[in-house]
């Protein structure tokens, strides 16, 4: 991406805020946004599956945004979770949201950037969008890295929205196929993602112990299964890596 | 207080804002909060990743071993079949997502077709 000028557009503000934005709209229409409104094909198949309306997925694709998120979400309605079950399932798998946001705030701001400009775009904080940005924020001038920001955030949740609500209609008169490789998306998708994006060796033992003790609790402690599973296997790999690294010193 | 507890229209909107927008969002408002204070690589940090990774992977599990709608109707070792072989594809073609998605879902066609 080019590098203009910082100065040579003062003389405009509104129609520069207006230029940054559109190209944080355009960044979005990447490879990791196909690969997301792939995912969120997928997750539109699942809610359906699990017996939420047009409307509450619609929903919570916006209000949620980050997509492990709402599958631990339905994946507690799925088990029969109560709701503060299901809120501590899903506020313990979105503490890395925080790190993130940490991360990408003193990238986004300038000395002149009001407080809630930030709050209002941590929201669209999640995989996809924090990598887009973290890549791209470099090439963008400080003063308008706010306005290319919400371009990218704002179209990655909107069009997923339409991507949700779009499938949520079709699966319903899908042939019983179709249907099954629809559900097999979430489950390949997570695979393959979350392996890619382990940090270190204990992100991959905490997924191979949570694959396993998900079913497992699932038969032994159902409504609880997630959390059992998601604290256990956690702790178990952060072990694992707490060894590994007295060994190693 | 489970999703369907309630026989009200606005409930499961509740339901979503308490249990899916609050419990992520205050994370996302706190970090804002923080701005830069806390570091990447530091001990408590690992911890929440994988906490968050064995939880996400926990649902992952359920779905390929307790599936609900149309995947139900196939068998379990076909599913497994199909994740596997789909994961496999990942690790030795390039490390592409879409590379996993599209053996995975090959197998689990395939597999269907040929009434396995």
């Amino acid at each position: 991406m080019p590098m203009p000028n910082d100065t040579a557009f003062l003389s405009d503000p509104v129609l520069h805020r207006r230029t940054w934005y559109l190209r944080g709209v355009r960044a979005s229409f990447s490879i990791p946004g196909l690969i997301l409104a792939s995912a969120f094909v997928g997750f539109a198949g699942l809610a359906r599956e699990a017996g939420l309306t047009l409307a509450e997925t619609v929903f919570m694709t916006g209000v949620v945004w980050a997509l492990p998120a709402k599958v631990v979400l339905v994946g507690a309605i799925l088990s029969g979770a109560s709701l503060p079950a299901a809120a501590f399932a899903v506020a313990l798998s979105s503490v890395r949201l925080m790190p993130m946001v940490v991360a990408l705030v003193p990238e986004m701001r300038n000395e002149r950037t009001p407080k809630w400009v930030l709050y209002l775009l941590s929201h669209f904080v999640a995989v996809t969008s924090w990598v887009l940005a973290m890549e791209n924020l470099r090439h963008v001038p400080r003063s308008m890295r706010t306005s290319y920001y919400a371009g990218l955030g704002s179209t990655l949740v909107v069009v997923n929205m339409v991507v949700v609500g779009i499938v949520f209609q079709i699966a319903g008169a899908l042939p019983p196929s179709a249907s099954a490789a629809l559900l097999l998306l979430t489950p390949i998708y997570f695979l393959t993602s979350l392996w890619g994006s382990a940090r270190e060796r204990a992100g991959h033992v905490a997924m191979i112990l949570g694959l396993f003790l998900g079913p497992v609790f699932h038969v032994l402690l159902p409504g609880f299964d997630l959390l059992a599973a998601g604290l256990i296997g956690g702790f178990a790999a952060y072990g694992f890596h707490r060894l590994r690294r007295r060994k190693t010193q | 207080m489970t999703f369907d507890a309630i026989e009200t229209w606005w409930w499961p909107f509740l339901f979503i804002l308490i249990a899916g927008w609050l419990a992520t969002d205050a994370w996302r408002f706190l970090g804002v909060y923080l701005g830069g204070r806390i570091s990447e690589d530091s001990d408590l940090i690992v911890l929440v990743r994988t906490v968050a990774t064995a939880l996400v992977a926990a649902v992952i599990g359920n779905l390929i071993v307790f599936p609900s709608g149309a995947l139900a109707d196939t068998s379990l070792a076909l599913r497994l079949a199909a994740a596997l072989i789909g994961f496999l594809a990942y690790l030795w073609i390039g490390r592409k997502v879409l590379v996993g998605i599209a053996v995975s879902e090959a197998v689990l066609i395939a597999g269907m077709v040929l009434g396995l």
